[in-house]
């Protein structure tokens, strides 16, 4: 069955992060396709590759950086969500005439329309947020 | 994309506090254009949504209520409002802004798009989705 | 036709869990998660409404978000039924919809 995920609130402050990413796992591990998870609200900020939590805490971007590369997940954060939260892919940046980028490997900053799409070609919908 | 699909936005949580409710009219705003069969459920607080006379003036912040009024210019005409909600916050359908559609099927009638619904047709609306994004 | 909901936030404080229990439809399924699964514990305030809905509706709890909150089997209702990760996603895929009540 194919599942699509989306995350809504943020890392740490949250636990929405983290109970997605252990469903996706666990659906992935029964056979079941995620094709994509998308991230929402202050959600989007699961994706900032400058986050540096202490070492004896799970690295919540990593963690879904590292899912998505072995599994092939299309991670991708809400541009309009982004923008308004200062999470900016390498295009973006320059496009704004900001001085950064900080979009961590394995997400892609995209539009609203992929949340749609994930919800017509997809079996179900689960939501993590608040 | 042939495929038509229900989806059914779920709003249960108050305008400007948080961002919610907004970010979800985004969604609708967007999703409009994919020609999904598309519905709005306003129940619990999600009822502050909709109600007239909202002024953001002094807080600074953008009053989105007007554009619920441009919804049915996206062809989301269907705004289900729980009336138990609506009673247990001492409102009644009166309290809410008029929202209207044209009805291409009708010869461009004018006809509300708000449509009061108990708790139990609620329900029944819910179970009838394929997809249902709540914010 | 069956709607599998979620609950992530406590009852005591939160209307979510009775306003789900409140549109859940007979065959349905409830999982409590994260704070949700507060829901479960015996002799709560919320036990009756959760109680009153257990017949027609099954309700669950996340192990590990139970376990985790110190809310082991003997303090949760018996009618609660208690899955893991797994257990979560074959709730998900075996009703037609998941809605989540945030």
């Amino acid at each position: 069955m194919k599942l699509g995920v989306v995350v809504s609130e943020g890392p740490y402050t949250h636990q929405a992060a983290d109970t997605a990413y252990h469903f996706v796992k666990a659906a992935l591990d029964k056979g079941h396709e995620v094709p994509r998870v998308f991230f929402y609200h202050d959600g989007v900020n699961v994706s900032t590759r400058l986050s540096v939590p202490p070492q004896d805490e799970r690295h919540i971007q990593q963690n879904w950086t590292a899912l998505a590369q072995e599994k092939g997940i299309d991670l991708v954060v809400c541009i309009a969500a982004a923008q308004r939260r200062g999470l900016l892919d390498e295009n973006e940046a320059k496009r704004q005439g900001k001085d950064s980028n900080n979009i961590a490997e394995g997400f892609r900053i995209s539009g609203l329309g992929q949340l749609i799409e994930m919800g017509i070609q997809t079996d179900r919908l689960v939501m993590f947020g608040d | 994309m042939s495929e038509t699909k229900k989806f059914l936005y779920v709003n249960r949580k108050a305008p400007y506090g948080t961002i919610y409710a907004l970010e979800s009219l985004e969604v609708v705003l967007i999703g409009a254009a994919f020609e999904q069969d598309v519905s709005m459920a306003f129940l619990d607080d999600g009822v502050f949504q909709l109600t007239k006379g909202q002024n953001t003036e002094a807080i600074g912040v953008k009053n989105f209520s007007p554009t619920f009024r441009a919804l049915g210019d996206y062809e989301v005409t269907k705004l289900y409002v729980e009336m138990e909600s609506l009673e247990e916050r001492g409102l009644g359908p009166d309290d809410l802004q008029e929202i209207t559609y044209e009805d291409e099927d009708d010869d461009w009638e004018e006809k509300p798009s708000i449509r009061i619904v108990s708790r139990t047709e609620m329900a029944d609306i819910m179970a009838d989705q394929d997809v249902v994004l709540s914010f | 036709m069956s709607t599998l909901h979620t609950v992530n936030k406590s009852p005591f404080g939160n209307g979510a869990l009775l306003s789900c229990i409140n549109h859940c439809k007979p065959g349905d399924a409830v999982l409590l998660i994260e704070d949700g699964v507060y829901g479960a514990l015996a002799g709560s305030v919320v036990e009756h409404a959760v109680i009153t809905c257990a017949p027609s509706v099954s309700i669950y709890v996340l192990e590990g978000d139970a376990e985790a909150r110190g809310i082991g089997p003997a303090k949760r209702l018996p009618d609660v039924q208690s899955v893991g990760y797994d257990g979560f996603v074959d709730l998900v895929a075996t009703h037609d919809r998941t809605q989540a009540w945030l």
